[in-house]
């Protein structure tokens, strides 16, 4: 076939995509794009699994081991339609949380970690080149199979470097028309689903020929099949298992089937159909594959390349627009798959690497006022070029000699590492950042030693003595043989290995790990995303910004009109018409999940954050301010404590105050006492010295007033003496040396002073018996003024109305008591609580001899000697009750 | 004729000391040493003067001197009080009730004679 018509049909073919997408994306703009939105158009683009690899590597792959290949199909068909529940989750949580990639996926789980973002990132790179290459290297090698006719020298590299070229281009064109990855690639998915369309007829139709046309009928087709094709040992082994596995986990993980699954997803409900339709699409696709793949092997020569059959049947049969049709087949297989990696992976490398390290770079200066979108746009080509130019060198590197499938196989296992960090990370609340790096990265690490370098057969950084005899010939270490696990599958091995490391330590550091606040938030946010529908996340970072600010940015990053339509939006939700919207948390949350959708979570957090210049509440401030929060909490709360304190040392203070109030009145009190009792005497004294001085007199008188004035004198001595007396008692400075005294000899004593004066007034004394052995600890004398005082006061108040005296003395199991009553009229009920204050004189008691500090002085001395003196409440008379402690009682006092 | 003077103290001997001093001075002396009794005592002897100890049992002599000064017959009735109180309040509260003379005690015998005739003469 003519290299140039090849080439007309092949840039055709090109146009009518552009032409396609270029509709698709003016309807799209132009609110008509019902259609664009329907589920088959979903359903046709995730069919972007199906890339080059299937087109022509399934086939290639089924002629080598058979029936091999349906694994790649199985996973996911599995996945779509048992897992389905899985991929509602991450198309929930995508939508929701305005997910760029598969590593802002996990970013944003992890506390919108940088690092997880930029070892994802790295990963799907990596992962990807090969893939890429893969399809590079199936175009290139179809122009070389459809040239060869035409006897054209077709040089390889410079074929497969302008297809990248070419793919460049038209991803930049129509990949990065806008910068929001949640605005949608309706011109790229619509040409994608063109595309599937035609892979799926031409491959059906090379399969339709092949078995009508050639074999004459299905039956006949089978009949041809090597027996030992379908009975390989291998079929449904471990490599079958891990093959499965990898393919499940391939179409959740790719970077570009995230892309075409999650955020190209523009209605849930469209995975409902998809979860049908795009397993029926697979089994329509794997239809012809064996067929083809027998029909191959057993019509054409056997040094033809499997790979290439579905290319090389219909050309060797001379069926040459059959052959075009195939070659469009699988060029739309392969271009479909690099437009969305390239889109996919360029989101990640200008979200996650380009656009951090530009702001890291930009930091200090007002960076947001630069034109970010000019530089958005400006990444996310540079990252285009650099994908496919990566793609380009591994190929040239490898040299194109794998086969198709091996290939295609490394990428899958590349891409399986993210896998249980995406799974942990939206069905397991407790997987930690932590956990999650040192899974993903150990699985890594393992995934490129064991798997992925390797590949390059010694060329590229490993060895082949290394890839031998492992490094430093230290044959644990040999990386297609880790710890001596031979005879297993290179693939198996390293799945095994990588998989093993990424789930443990994801495990092991996410139990030994904690979480941030932030991850916290996020990973509840992820694991309960059906749950938060109604209760959307509350911000949990405050700023403030200026509203004007905020906009400015916006417009850079989404364009005017986007920009625009946004702030009148929030605007109209908080009621202000033609305004800019207030900078309100939750506004600020909206605009801030509005950039995420263009440059990933972590960027826009970071952006919103610069130019709230510098009001950025980090999650570290804003946990420091709930401590604080907590602290003030406290420290009201001890405030609230003390000043009840306070309160209540005020409210004893007052009352100390009263009682010194109370004192001082009574000091007042006592005063006017002491000078009433000193200047009475005082009065007579001088009055009558005075009419002694004037002379005059009779001998009579003068002997008279000389005796009143003697007698005063007497008085005012005796009171001085009290006054001292009770102020020493009252100071609790007393001293006594007590001793054991017999309490009946002292009563003796106190009856021989008040004899005289019991026989004056006329009354009787009546003593009981003598009690024995009444042996108190205390001081004779003290004691016998106490009885002296209380008989004294019983002559005087009672003398008149009362004739008799008592006294009695006893013991209790305490104490040893002494009472002296009186039958006279008693003390009134009135002034009974007063009797013993100082100068509290019985009422009406006008006798000049007392004070009227005999009773507390007399109290004093007992409360002094550890006993006490009380009223005992009588019907008639008063009775005085002394009591003393018992010696052993008195002992322990002392 | 003799003027009368009613001493009201309950302390026997600054009565005999007071007893003496004015009858020596030529006044005719009355006694009485109950507060509670005072008032009527002076209504019914209508004394030329009155000397009125502060400190009486039953009433005491503040109470007394209110109801003189707001008795017509006994409101013109000079008075001069005694106290052997120490406090300012009780001269201020005696000059407010309308007392002719506080004196505190010790007085001196040439001072208590020299008033109690210059307020008898009135």
């Amino acid at each position: 076939m003519a290299a140039n018509l090849l080439i007309a049909v092949a840039t055709g073919y090109v146009a009518l995509l552009f032409l396609v997408a270029f509709l698709a994306d003016r309807r799209a703009a132009a609110g008509r794009a019902r259609w664009l939105r329907s589920p088959v158009v979903y359903t046709l683009s995730i069919s972007v699994y199906c890339t080059a690899w299937t087109f022509y590597g399934a086939v290639g792959s089924a002629a080598r081991s058979g029936l091999e290949f349906a694994a790649i199909y199985t996973g996911p068909t599995l996945v779509f339609v048992g897992w389905w529940f899985l991929l509602r989750k991450l198309v929930r949580i995508g939508r929701s949380l305005r997910i760029t990639s598969v590593a802002d996926l996990l970013s944003s789980r992890y506390g919108k970690s940088p690092a997880i973002a930029v070892i994802v990132t790295l990963i799907a790179v990596v992962g990807s080149t090969p893939y890429i290459a893969l399809q590079l290297q199936s175009l290139t090698l179809s122009f070389s199979v459809l040239a060869a006719g035409s006897g054209q020298e077709w040089p390889e590299a410079a074929t497969a470097f302008w297809l990248a070229a070419g793919l460049a281009l038209f991803t930049i064109l129509f990949g990065t028309r806008n910068v929001d990855a949640n605005e949608r690639h309706h011109g790229v998915v619509t040409a994608i689903a063109l595309e599937a369309v035609v892979k799926l007829l031409a491959l059906i139709a090379v399969g339709i020929f092949a078995v009508w046309g050639v074999a004459g009928g299905l039956g006949a087709a089978f009949a041809r099949a090597d027996p030992q094709l379908l009975a390989q040992g291998q079929v449904f082994g471990e490599r079958w298992v891990a093959i499965t596995l990898l393919s499940a986990s391939a179409v959740i993980c790719l970077p570009r089937m995230f892309q075409v699954t999650v955020v190209e997803n523009v209605d849930e409900r469209h995975l409902a159909t998809a979860a049908w339709a795009f397993p029926l699409y697979l089994m329509l696709i794997c239809l012809f594959v064996l067929p083809i793949a027998i029909i191959g092997r057993a019509v054409l020569p056997a040094d033809a390349n499997p790979d290439l059959f579905v290319l090389t049947l219909p050309l060797a049969l001379g069926r040459e627009e059959l052959a075009l049709l195939a070659f469009l087949g699988g060029f739309s297989s392969a271009t479909s798959m690099v437009i969305v990696a390239a889109i996919a992976l360029s989101t990640m490398l200008s979200n996650h690497i380009i656009v951090p390290l530009w702001l890291a770079g930009q930091r200090g200066r007002h960076a947001a006022a630069g034109d970010v979108r000019a530089m958005l746009l400006a990444s996310r080509r540079a990252g285009i070029v650099a994908i496919l130019a990566l793609g380009y060198l591994y190929f040239r590197i490898t040299g194109g000699s794998e086969a198709l499938a091996a290939i295609g196989l490394i990428a899958f296992a590349g891409a399986a590492q993210i896998m249980p960090a995406l799974l942990a990370g939206i069905f397991w609340r407790g997987a930690t950042r932590s956990g999650a790096l040192a899974g993903v990265t150990a699985g890594s690490l393992i995934w490129a030693y064991t798997l992925f370098l390797p590949s390059f057969d010694g060329s590229f950084l490993l060895s082949a003595a290394t890839l031998a005899d492992g490094p430093w010939g230290i044959a644990a270490l040999r990386p297609q043989a880790l710890f001596g696990l031979q005879g297993l599958d290179p693939l198996v091995h390293c799945m095994f290995w990588s998989l093993t490391a990424n789930v443990g330590l994801l495990a092991t550091v996410s139990l030994l790990t904690g979480q941030s606040l932030l991850e916290r938030l996020q990973a509840a946010l992820f694991v309960d995303v059906f749950r938060m529908r109604a209760a959307r996340a509350e911000p949990v970072i405050r700023r403030s910004a200026t509203s004007g600010d905020l906009y400015t940015l916006s417009e850079r990053i989404l364009g005017r009109a986007a920009a625009r339509q946004l702030f009148r939006e929030m605007a109209a939700e908080q009621g202000r018409a033609d305004a800019l919207p207030e900078a309100t948390p939750a506004m600020i949350e909206r605009l801030e999940r509005a950039l995420a959708g263009a440059v990933g979570a972590a960027s826009a957090h970071a952006m919103v954050s610069q130019i709230a210049g510098g009001e950025t509440i980090s999650m570290e401030a804003l946990i420091s301010i709930a401590d604080e929060t907590a602290q003030i909490v406290d420290y009201s709360r001890r405030l609230e404590s003390k000043s009840r304190e306070l309160e209540a040392t005020a409210a004893e203070l007052r009352r100390a105050n009263r009682q010194l109030q109370e004192i001082s009145a009574q000091k007042d009190a006592f005063l006017n006492h002491v000078s009433h009792e000193l200047r009475t005497p005082m009065t007579s004294i001088r009055s009558f010295a005075e009419i002694l001085r004037e002379g005059d007199l009779t001998a009579e008188e003068r002997q008279r007033f000389v005796t009143i004035i003697h007698e005063e004198s007497q008085r005012l001595t005796r009171l001085l003496d009290e006054i001292l007396d009770l102020s020493f008692l009252e100071s609790g400075r007393v001293n006594w040396q007590l001793e054991p005294i017999d309490v009946e000899a002292v009563i003796d004593q106190a009856l021989a002073a008040t004899e005289a004066l019991i026989a004056r007034s006329g009354m009787v004394l009546h003593r009981a018996p003598r009690a024995e052995g009444l042996i108190a600890m205390g001081q004779r004398d003290r004691l016998a003024q106490v009885f002296i005082n209380l008989v004294s006061n019983a002559v005087k108040y009672a003398q008149g109305a009362g004739r008799h005296i008592a006294i009695r003395t006893g013991r209790t199991a305490t104490d040893i008591f002494v009472e002296v009553a009186d039958d006279g009229p008693g003390v009134p009920p009135e002034d009974r609580f007063q009797i013993f204050e100082k100068f509290a004189r019985a009422r009406g008691q006008t006798d000049s001899r007392g004070a009227g500090l005999g009773l507390p002085i007399s109290r004093e001395i007992m409360r002094n000697l550890g006993g006490d003196l009380r009223l005992v409440p009588t019907r008639r008379g008063a009775t005085f009750r002394v009591t003393l402690p018992l010696p052993q009682r008195a002992a322990s006092v002392a | 004729m003799p003027r009368r003077v009613l001493i009201v103290e309950d302390e026997p001997n600054i009565v005999e000391s007071l007893s003496w001093i004015l009858g020596r001075a030529g006044f005719e002396v009355l006694v009485e040493s109950d507060g509670a009794a005072a008032l009527a005592r002076i209504a019914g002897e209508t004394p030329d003067l009155v000397i009125l100890d502060a400190m009486l049992p039953g009433r005491s002599g503040f109470e007394i001197l209110r109801d003189l000064r707001a008795g017509a017959a006994t409101a013109r009735i000079p008075v001069i009080m005694l106290t052997a109180r120490s406090q300012a309040r009780d001269r201020e509260m005696a000059e407010k009730l309308g007392v002719d003379l506080f004196i505190a005690k010790p007085f001196s015998n040439a001072h208590v004679v020299e008033t109690a005739r210059r307020l008898a003469e009135r």
